[in-house]
């Protein structure tokens, strides 16, 4: 075990806390009646366990491309099923992204969700849990429970507080995805059967049959690919997202794409490398067809979040791009789009939660021309949407650049095509903006933004401009952890 | 000693019958309440035991054992169930426990029995009881009838196809004891004749476990019996069937013969799709749980036709977990039904309103029965995919795999009429009592905890095996 884990050297177990911590909030939740008091607990819940992961981030050793923080707990030893836990500079990021966004999201539902506070904060702090459990779990079935366990808070979240639409989003949503869900169970069987292990650093760079190896990475993509969403498995993605409240929304699009394309990395590339090059030009294909295909839908959308849902299909073929262009550019990129595009998608959902809290309709025409009336707003909103088309100084832009260093060294062609879905990114957002700020200018009067809004957003401002202009401390992270991924990959297909 | 677990349920069964005549009958309920715990004790007590009886007819040993304790672990839960005033007419009530009694006394039977002809009076001891009360619901009407009759009917068929792969069987071994079969079926184990034998005997409890394609009374007799009838009925049976099915199975377990397997295998792909598929369009609650049970027969088989030690293990495992998701969703519809009618998926419109409790405890036991983690149905799921999977049917494997995906749609529907839909005329919301409250949080207990912690019952029932 030593030569994959190292274990935790903290006085006490902090990846079981940063898990725990909110389920342990979930349940203090449901024993209070009190709609405020219930309210501030799920917000200090969600700010402490934010705190735990910052402590997390400071003792993380940069330095390693081993997991780190290991807790290591038999479980079932009939099946050889541990609880394995541990990070590595891949997942720190993405419980970071977890825990920065919990709290907003609670925030944003401090005045939109009227009904049922309760349970909504109970599913909500559930969410996290299990988002952070399947970053940090080290062992298969560990993972699926977490995996699949998020897909009951959030199927309720869709279902009970969704829009006009529900119960048709909900469904589909819940059974698209539990069908990649269980071709993913079977491929963890197989791998269990021939590993005796559920354990997935020990499942790594084994040298399975090419054949083996074909049929894992065909499961597994299916899997990820419906969850990212790649081209021809997204169309469940735009009903949940418009369907779903402000904060579902922001945790689909930031955190819950992010485990196809972390599924990808995490057990694509290393557990079926060959495959997965073999595969590579059909996944980068379909990503090249997603950037463009996502980019030309968004041009004809009238309703905001379905335009930024859209958006996420292009942005997430970035992701995807980055991944099977094989480079190291293209996998540092990759993970850096996937956090800029939580951070900026997620924003520009808040946006939308904002507006829709004061006008009620998603539709660009009734939202159109609030340059004058919400400046604040405007500013916030113009601020990310430039940012979410790569604008230079902005995170997104760097994460694209490294995406397309990696493309052209592997294909001309996908890069060439990945630059033009990013000019149309530039031509939706632009228009979706002019609309908002200039539009019509019979506008009666709405409030701006609040304090409490304005907070919620500033982080983000923040983490926006930093990765857009000083990346380095982000890429020092997760560097080793990268190098070691590719160079593994070299050795193997080389 | 041994006979302790089946003694102490007859003595329940006889005071029964006593409070049936005598006309005093206002200590019965008090009386059945206690006594299947003193049975439960009793069994718990008696886990250990091990010894032949009746020269060598009657097995006790742990395998034994532990399914007569589980059996009256669900005999108390389902008598802590009933709803007196709502279910059964008063008048009717001790010859009702009495019969769940002898019922429960032919499944422990059944449980130990080791020879042929003791394994068809076992099985028949159980199946009566259950005939007779079928019609025992209050506001009888020709349903309950109809129901009992299609019971019967189809329940003395398949006794009959039974008999007859019994017949086949001793024909070739010369014996009715399990253990000499074992030795002399190998040499047969691959002929026509063999197979026959051993499927035809198996049909038996195919029967019982409502498999593919003898499936056809659940769901009538599930619609007409009262609901507390129907929680019996789908659960604990089924335990014995299970038990019976690893017991014969294992005359093919030293050769493993494909042609065995491969029949099973259909028999449990065609058991899932047809459970699945017509229970997507079920209105009913009680008709949607017997479609559902029909699938997961299928699903039990695939333990069966491992043929592995593992497998037997696994399809304990998973028969132990869904008599506990099942009677969750039993004791939903119980306490919901005002009169003892029946549900529909309808009525179950605003539940969440009416009663948190109720609608969580359905949503678990429902994301439990389609095997969503971390439940303990996924966890029974995970183990029968892999023991079969191990056994090299990775055919019924993906069958399995995307049966689990139709299901949702109908356990989600259950899940979204609870929470999403809210009922078209308020409804007053379901008061509960105390300890129908504990009982709500003990089922939701148990199945989030063999969803998560499995620890012991699997090396438990392993040892059994």
């Amino acid at each position: 075990m030593e030569q994959y884990l190292l274990m935790n050297r903290l006085d006490f177990p902090i990846l079981s806390t940063t898990i725990f911590l909110p389920l342990i909030g979930a349940i203090l939740v449901l024993l209070m009646n009190n709609d405020k008091v219930i309210k501030i607990t799920a917000l200090v819940t969600g700010i402490i366990t934010f705190l735990v992961s910052l402590f997390l981030f400071a003792n993380f050793n940069p330095a390693t491309h081993l997991f780190q923080f290991g807790e290591f707990i038999p479980w079932i030893p009939a099946y050889n099923l541990n609880y394995i836990l541990g990070i590595d500079g891949i997942t720190i990021f993405l419980i970071l992204l977890t825990t920065m966004l919990t709290p907003i999201c609670i925030l944003c539902s401090w005045t939109a969700i009227k009904e049922r506070i309760k349970e909504f904060m109970f599913c909500i702090l559930l969410m996290q849990t299990a988002m952070i459990g399947v970053f940090c779990s080290l062992d298969f079935i560990l993972f699926y429970i977490f995996w699949e366990m998020m897909l009951i808070p959030m199927y309720l979240l869709i279902a009970v507080w969704g829009g006009p639409k529900k119960d048709y989003a909900s469904i589909k949503f819940f059974i698209y995805t539990l069908f990649g869900s269980v071709f993913l169970l079977v491929a963890i069987i197989a791998i269990y059967l021939t590993n005796g292990t559920f354990n997935i650093p020990e499942a790594m760079f084994k040298g399975y049959s090419f054949s083996f190896q074909f049929w894992v990475f065909i499961a597994f993509a299916l899997a990820f690919a419906i969850k990212v969403p790649m081209f021809p498995f997204h169309t469940w993605l735009p009903a949940a997202h418009t369907e779903a409240p402000t904060a579902g929304s922001i945790f689909l699009a930031s955190v819950l794409l992010k485990m196809g394309t972390y599924g990808f990395m995490r057990f694509c590339l290393p557990i079926a490398p060959e495959a997965s090059a073999y595969m590579a030009p059909y996944m980068i294909a379909l990503s090249v067809i997603g950037i463009i295909y996502g980019g030309f839908v968004c041009l004809s959308q009238t309703d905001m979040k379905k335009l930024i849902a859209y958006s996420s299909v292009a942005h997430m073929g970035f992701v995807t791009l980055g991944i099977f262009s094989f480079t190291l550019f293209g996998f540092e990129g990759a993970l850096l789009q996937m956090l800029n595009h939580g951070i900026t998608t997620g924003a520009l959902f808040f946006c939308v939660g904002v507006i829709y809290e004061r006008t009620h309709s998603r539709e660009i025409y009734d939202n159109a021309g609030l340059g004058k009336i919400m400046p604040i707003y405007v500013g916030f909103f113009g601020f990310f949407s430039i940012s979410a088309f790569a604008f230079p100084g902005t995170n997104n832009f760097v994460g694209e650049i490294y995406v397309l260093i990696g493309t052209f060294i592997q294909s001309k062609w996908a890069g060439f095509l990945a630059v033009v879905g990013a000019v149309l990114a530039a031509a939706y957002m632009l228009k979706l903006l002019k609309q908002i700020i200039w539009g019509r200018t019979d506008q009666s009067a709405i409030k701006d933004m609040n304090a409490r809004e304005v907070i919620c957003l500033l982080p983000l401002v923040l983490f926006v401009l930093w990765v857009g202009l000083f990346p380095r401390p982000f890429v020092y992270v997760m560097e080793k952890t990268m190098t070691h991924l590719f160079n593994q990959l070299q050795s193997i297909l080389h | 000693m041994l006979l302790l677990p089946e003694l102490s349920i007859f003595f329940f069964s006889i005071v029964c019958l006593f409070f049936s005549v005598s006309k005093n009958k206002t200590g019965v309920v008090t009386f059945a309440r206690l006594w299947p715990l003193c049975v439960l004790i009793l069994t718990a007590f008696c886990i250990t035991g091990n010894g032949d009886l009746f020269s060598g007819a009657y097995r006790v040993d742990l395998f034994s054992q532990t399914l007569k304790l589980l059996m009256s672990l669900g005999l108390c839960l389902v008598i802590l169930m009933l709803d007196r005033n709502k279910e059964i007419e008063e008048a009717y009530l001790p010859e009702y426990y009495m019969f769940f009694g002898f019922s429960i006394l032919g499944l422990m039977m059944l449980a130990s029995s080791v020879e042929l002809i003791s394994i068809v009076i076992s099985l028949e001891i159980s199946s009566y009881s259950l005939y007779a009360i079928v019609p025992l619901r209050k506001g009888q009407t020709r349903v309950q009838i109809e129901a009992s009759m299609k019971y019967l009917f189809f329940g003395a068929i398949s006794t009959g196809i039974m008999v007859f792969g019994m017949s086949y069987l001793y024909g070739m071994t010369h014996s009715t004891f399990l253990a000499d079969i074992v030795v002399a079926f190998p040499e047969f184990i691959s002929k026509p004749i063999g197979v026959l034998a051993l499927i035809l005997t198996l049909s038996g409890f195919f029967f019982k476990l409502s498999l593919f394609p003898f499936h056809f009374w659940a769901p009538d007799i599930y619609e007409g019996a009262s609901n507390n009838t129907t929680t019996f009925i789908a659960t604990i049976p089924k335990i014995a069937a299970t038990a019976l099915l690893i017991r014969i199975g294992m005359l093919a377990l030293p050769v493993g013969s494909t042609q065995i397997v491969t029949i099973m295998m259909v028999l449990a792909a065609l058991s899932m799709t047809v459970g699945n598929l017509v229970g997507l369009v079920q209105k009913d609650i009680k008709r949607l749980l017997a479609y559902s049970g029909i699938a997961h027969a299928g699903y039990l088989m695939l333990g069966i036709l491992s043929l592995s030690k593992e497998g037997n293990a696994s399809a304990l495992f998973y028969i132990t977990i869904y008599v506990f998701m099942n009677l969750a969703c039993f004791y939903v519809i119980i306490l919901m039904s005002r009169k003892g009618e029946n549900v529909t998926v309808n009525d179950l419109a605003g539940l969440s309103r009416r009663s948190p409790i109720l609608a969580l405890l359905l949503a678990v036991a429902a994301f439990s029965l389609a095997g969503i983690p971390p439940t303990g149905g996924f966890t029974g799921k995970l183990f029968l995919l892999t023991s079969a999977f191990r056994s090299g049917h990775l055919a019924i494997v993906i069958i399995g795999a995307v049966n689990t995906v139709i299901s949702i749609f109908y356990y989600l529907n259950l899940v979204r009429m609870s929470y999403s839909k809210e009922a078209a005329v308020s409804i007053e919301p379901i008061k509960l009592s105390l300890p129908e409250k504990v009982l709500c949080y003990l089922f939701i207990f148990i199945i989030l905890y063999m969803g998560i912690l499995p620890f012991g019952l699997l090396e438990l029932f392993k040892v059994a095996v």
